[in-house]
């Protein structure tokens, strides 16, 4: 114990008693008090965040419909923002650009729109992920929870974002000749990876953002390199037919691209399995598990951490 | 204190010799220029990385706290009363030294902004979700804690957003959520300065109800009063150091006498 206490400092607390004479860590084992803040274990840590569950399923609702609340048009910016989204590229990479090389025009279109959405709930499940903790320190240093709940509830928040660009998407494919099927199922089960792996790429943005908050201007680059980089506008094996292979198998392999190109396979009846990489469902399966268990496993190592400075 | 009092006394809080350092980024001179920030990055890695300044905010503070106790913290502005707050809930790491709680304590403060951009009642259903309560639980207690709050005193304001709130309103709903659940171990950081006479008498109250439960409750303040109104003990902080400890009287006159100079 240090001294630096002056006379009568510890006028109350030596009052005689059974407890006389134990050190403050006998003291604390004797009434099973645990030292504040600690990181709990893993398991101890998803059974915690098992319990906010409730929390975390009302925080994305509740910031999903906060988000337009300040807009006249209110919630319609939910599906007016992907439609103009979709508007925008295809002025420029349908009609002046003209990317659509390979394809016709029933195709490209949907296809173009397919990456556009699919390609922006990866990447603002990654905005929000790096802002997920420094742009929530208030609550962070009001409450105790675990704090993945904030980045996955960030990722969720971005999930019921893109079930309204579905129906954007879902009326653009009829309109272009591609008609539900049995096949569009599969969109399913590609949605359900792909989040999977955002949510474990928007905990480890999360961890860098709490330390490195200046990610949040660097991310816009790195996130617009990757969509150029995976074909959303673009078919990349027909556009790199003349460049060397590992280049299109670099691309294609890539979670964004692959993600993609699963949904426009369930979605487009003129994109057919001769436009996918080879064992593609496997691929897309590793990286959700890939970057799940490593996001979460890296989040939770700093969870003492947050909220701290 | 007589020995009958002393014998069922259980520990909630216990802190051994504490020390924190905070490192402040970009203190000193001209380290905001892009230069400078570039040549801490250079830096980085190789030892303590200068720029970087170290502020010793609490020295070897070392305390037991007990159930049912209601602490108060007293000192002047700057003397590590907040930071030691934090370091009890475990929103700070210790330089040196321990904190052992009881469970898990919670913090309020005066800058622990909710959620502004959401409505007063999503904040109480959300607040009481994070602090692990269950629908049922807020579902019984969401009237209590808006009738606690006294927002709605003055028209239906639970339903605007938070950020449309008086400062003092907002303390106040973060308060009654806060005070809704039975804490192990509450701490309050002045938050109920910005309150007006009337809600700090109904939080006076609340906090004498939450010691009966068993908890023990925290209060940093610079209001004298209402320190002697809820706490029976008192802790005084000067420049990080824990420089009198005792029953509520005593440290109080000695502190008036120190301050009133």
């Amino acid at each position: 114990m240090s001294d630096t206490t002056h006379d009568g400092a510890v006028a109350l607390s030596t009052s005689p008693s059974a407890d006389d004479g134990l050190s403050p860590a006998e003291l604390a084992t004797k009434y099973g008090l645990t030292v504040s803040g600690a990181r709990p274990g893993l398991f101890e840590y998803i059974r915690q965040l098992w319990g906010r569950r409730h929390f975390i399923m009302a925080f994305s609702r509740a910031k999903l419909t906060a988000q337009y609340s300040q807009a006249k048009l209110g919630q319609l910016w939910q599906v007016a923002t992907p439609l103009l989204n979709a508007l925008v590229y295809y002025l420029i990479f349908g009609l002046i650009l003209g990317t659509r090389k390979g394809m016709s025009q029933e195709v490209f279109i949907p296809f173009l729109v397919t990456g556009v959405f699919v390609f922006t709930f990866t990447q603002s499940s990654v905005m929000a992920g790096v802002r997920a903790i420094s742009g929530n320190l208030g609550l962070v240093r009001a409450l105790h929870f675990p704090r993945a709940s904030l980045p996955i509830s960030f990722s969720l928040q971005q999930l019921q974002q893109l079930l309204f660009s579905m129906i954007v998407l879902a009326a653009v494919a009829i309109a272009f000749g591609s008609y539900p099927g049995l096949s569009w199922l599969l969109i399913i089960p590609a949605l359900v990876m792909q989040f999977v792996f955002n949510t474990g790429l928007a905990l480890i943005m999360a961890r860098l953002g709490s330390k490195t908050p200046d990610l949040a201007q660097l991310m816009p680059f790195v996130m617009r390199t990757w969509m150029y980089a995976s074909g959303v506008m673009f078919s990349i094996p027909v556009m790199l037919k003349d460049k060397p292979d590992w280049i299109a198998n670099l691309l294609q392999y890539n979670p964004a691209a692959i993600y993609m190109d699963l949904v426009r396979f369930a979605l487009i009846d003129g994109y057919g399995a001769g436009n996918l990489p080879a064992h593609v469902w496997i691929v897309a399966l590793a990286w959700a598990v890939l970057m799940g268990l490593v996001g979460f496993v890296y989040f939770w190592k700093a969870e003492e951490r947050y909220g701290r400075g | 204190m007589a020995d009958d009092k002393t014998q069922g006394r259980v520990p909630t809080v216990i802190a051994d010799d504490v020390h924190i350092v905070y490192r402040v980024n970009g203190a000193g001179g001209g380290k905001g220029s892009a230069t400078a920030a570039l040549s801490r990055i250079l830096r980085r890695g190789k030892g303590e990385p200068r720029g970087v300044r170290k502020v010793h905010a609490v020295r070897g503070v070392s305390f037991t706290a007990y159930r049912g106790e209601a602490i108060g913290l007293i000192g002047t502005n700057g003397s590590g009363k907040s930071t030691l707050l934090r370091a009890i809930a475990g929103l700070l790491p210790t330089e040196h030294g321990k904190v052992y709680t009881d469970g898990q304590p919670s913090l309020l403060g005066v800058n622990a902004a909710l959620m502004s951009d959401l409505t007063g009642e999503r904040n109480v259903v959300l607040g009481g979700l994070a602090m692990g309560m269950s629908r049922e639980e807020i579902r019984e207690r969401y009237q209590g804690i808006v009738d606690f709050s006294g927002i709605n005193e003055k028209g239906d304001f639970i339903t605007l957003p938070m950020r449309t709130y008086s400062s003092g309103m907002a303390a106040r709903l973060r308060f009654s959520i806060a005070a809704a659940k039975n804490h192990d171990v509450l701490m309050i950081d002045e938050a109920l300065a910005t309150g007006d006479r009337k809600f700090q008498i109904r939080s006076e109250k609340r906090i004498r109800e939450l010691r009966k439960e068993a908890g023990t409750v925290f209060l940093v303040s610079h209001s004298n009063k209402s320190i002697r109104d809820t706490c029976d003990r008192v802790l005084w902080l000067e420049k990080g150091e824990l420089l009198m400890d005792g029953p509520t009287d005593e440290v109080l006159k000695a502190y008036e006498r120190e301050t009133g100079k």
